[in-house]
């Protein structure tokens, strides 16, 4: 299949596509989900990782 | 020198990207900052732009030029490290790690790796100890981004390696200097674009180039005479078939390269990479992350996915259509597949075809005459072949990605590829420089010091001190070899170091300090004693094992293939155990806790 024969090899170059696709269904399946309000503490780490990276 | 060798056409092309680039960037920096930016402001980031930079930032010249460049050596079965860049590095860390990671970071306000984990565990030492790791072997995967940045300028050009590398590490200097660590998405997301654009090309243009895809890799699978004997020796089967698996016999060297080092090593080490784990805490939310697998998943397939396709076809392509050798057939391979191995010949001055002493290739034949030769006494063919990528690259796996882009391709894309290759190397470069900073900042100096006053200095001079280690080494090695090898041994480290204890941090509750900081540590002690003393290729660079051995580059020397397991086999399953019996034999965290670190 392909042009290779050697099943170890086949597999993993099928393996990529198809570990591909399952990111891409996944992705699709859940576009919109898992949507967060942004919480006290997620801006307080913003702002002090802004801080962080001002310093650099 | 560049304006003789560089066309009207390339010189405009080029000129065209960077003006884009610049517009972009400025535009990009204008409107946008970096992720945080989006955070405060509780804003989502294009899941695009989030998928990209991510990429840009995990992707570099390590992986095109270095791993591409390991597969055109050693073939396809590299795709296994693909296919684990995709399942585990995007699949198991956007889905399964990154939600818990980002939530718990902010819970704890952890902005570095080692201070999740110090928070987490409540654990000073486990800052100190991680950040000094970090400190220590970051620069090794930083100087592989740089070898294989200058390998390729250095063959696109023309010019010496360290002319360079030099020219390569000011421009990263001045990058960093100007402010590129704070890793503007936008810029980041552009590179990354133009990267897969780029990839993208490269693989339809390398399938039109062999015949197609399956009818390239019947080519390919058909070459598989003229691997040289020393590769057969070690357990190289051909471009498209897996090396043998077992134990006790050298023939199965390879196999304990290819899979356990930089399959295993890499693929999974991907998992505790102190920059990308930071990465996941700047999204707003999991839905950024849902998004983000979409993406990351092919992009990951046409990067490293291309890169390992195209290194091995490149084999096809040099043997098809490379620079033609010249010599006399010292020993038929294979008759009816023209395989042979020839004694390459060069003509001197009076036009008679000698020898070139010591070099030999094989070589798929054109079934041309190109002149006669004596040869003690006898009169011979001078014929005429391509050989196989290693052979062209001159012996250096790294130079195989940038001479087949040399030769290849049109001058244009040649240099397109390159600025995109090291504005991707950039990116990667920044966030490892930026993760050195606060390893010596954040982490060691005010955790011994217990002030924060200079934190700013000290994180500067960590930064400098990072740079020129990385480039020292990078001037050091040189040989572009290394640039799996440095990658494979930080990947490595960080999965037997760092990974139990941080899914540990993420999914066992039980999990106690004394467990994280011992797994920590047994990851590290067993990693650094089998590198030193074990595995032979690194243990011979580092030379320890030779004094004590009288010579040796193994004190496990003559016991194959115990000196070519990579320290991952042992390593990660001890640190492993280490973190469960620990946990269950010592008092577990508090409720509070635990209630802290999962907001309950």
């Amino acid at each position: 299949m392909l042009g290779i024969e050697d099943k170890g090899v086949l597999t993993a170059y099928l393996l990529c596509i198809a570990s591909t696709l399952l990111c891409v269904i996944y992705g699709l399946i859940n576009w919109n989900r898992g949507d967060e309000e942004v919480q006290p503490d997620d801006v307080k780490w913003a702002a002090e990782e802004k801080k962080v990276e001002e310093e650099i | 020198m560049l304006e003789q060798s560089v066309g009207a056409l390339d010189i405009v092309v080029v000129l065209i990207y960077l003006l884009v680039v610049v517009y972009l960037g400025m535009l990009g920096y204008m409107r946008t900052k970096s992720a945080t930016d989006y955070l405060i402001a509780g804003r989502q980031v294009h899941p695009f732009v989030m998928a990209m930079s991510y990429g840009a930032t995990f992707i570099s010249t390590s992986a095109i030029v270095g791993f591409g460049g390991v597969a055109g050596l050693f073939g396809m079965d590299l795709l296994w490290l693909t296919f684990l860049n995709i399942f585990v590095g995007i699949f198991i860390a956007f889905v399964f790690l990154a939600p818990r990671a980002r939530r718990m970071g902010h819970h704890l306000d952890a902005h570095t790796f080692p201070e999740f984990l110090a928070r987490r565990f409540e654990s000073k030492f486990l800052q100190i100890f991680a950040g000094l790791v970090i400190f220590l072997f970051i620069p090794l995967y930083a100087a592989a981004v740089l070898i294989g940045g200058s390998q390729f300028i250095a063959v696109q050009f023309g010019v010496p390696y360290e002319t360079a590398l030099l020219v390569f590490s000011v421009i990263i200097a001045a990058y960093v200097v100007v402010g590129g660590l704070k890793g503007v998405m936008y810029s980041d997301a552009l590179q990354g674009t133009i990267m897969f654009v780029g990839m993208l090309i490269l693989l339809i243009f390398t399938y039109q180039k062999v015949g197609g895809i399956t009818a390239g890799h019947e080519k390919l699978t058909a070459m598989a005479g003229l691997v040289p004997g020393k590769l057969k020796a070690i357990g190289h089967t051909g471009w498209t078939a897996m090396p043998p698996f077992g134990f006790g016999d050298i023939k199965y060297n390879l196999w304990w390269l290819v899979i356990p080092t930089i399959t295993l090593g890499v693929g999974i080490g991907v998992l505790a990479q102190p920059q990308l784990v930071v990465r996941f805490m700047t999204v707003k939310s999991k839905r950024e992350l849902n998004r983000a697998v979409l993406i990351g998943g092919v992009f990951i397939l046409v990067m490293t996915g291309v890169a390992f396709v195209v290194g091995a076809l490149s084999n096809v392509f040099f043997a098809e259509q490379g620079p033609r050798l010249k010599g006399r057939v010292v020993n038929v391979i294979d008759a009816e597949k023209q395989q042979a191995v020839m004694q390459i010949m060069t003509q001197d001055e009076a036009g008679q075809w000698i020898d070139v002493e010591g070099k030999m290739a094989p070589v798929l034949l054109d079934g041309e005459i190109a002149g006669q030769a004596e040869v003690e006494g006898e009169t011979v063919d001078v014929v005429q072949g391509g050989s196989i990528s290693i052979v062209i690259a001159k012996g250096d796996s790294g130079k195989i990605i940038p001479t087949y882009i040399k030769i290849a391709l049109p001058k244009w894309f040649g240099l397109l590829f390159l600025l995109t290759l090291l504005a991707a190397a950039m990116s990667t470069l920044s966030s490892q420089f930026h993760t050195v900073g606060t390893s010596v900042g954040r982490d060691m100096w005010e955790q011994f010091t217990g002030k924060h006053g200079h934190t700013m200095l000290v994180t500067r001079v960590g930064i400098v001190i990072g740079i020129i280690y990385a480039v020292l080494l990078s001037y050091y090695w040189q040989e572009s070899t290394v640039i799996p090898r440095a990658t494979a041994i930080f990947f490595g480290l960080c999965a037997s170091a760092f990974l139990p204890a941080f899914i540990g941090a993420l999914y066992w509750k039980r999990m106690t300090r004394a467990g994280a900081v011992w797994s920590c540590l047994i990851g590290f002690v067993i990693t650094a004693f089998w590198l030193l003393l074990v595995k032979s290729k690194e243990a011979a660079a580092i030379g320890l094992v030779q004094k004590l051995t009288d010579g040796q580059t193994s004190i496990l020397a003559g016991k194959p293939n115990w000196d070519w397991v990579d320290p991952i086999c042992i390593a990660f399953p001890i640190s492993i155990l280490v973190a469960i019996v620990v946990s269950l034999m010592t008092k577990p965290p508090s409720q509070d806790h635990l209630d802290k670190c999962f907001n309950k």
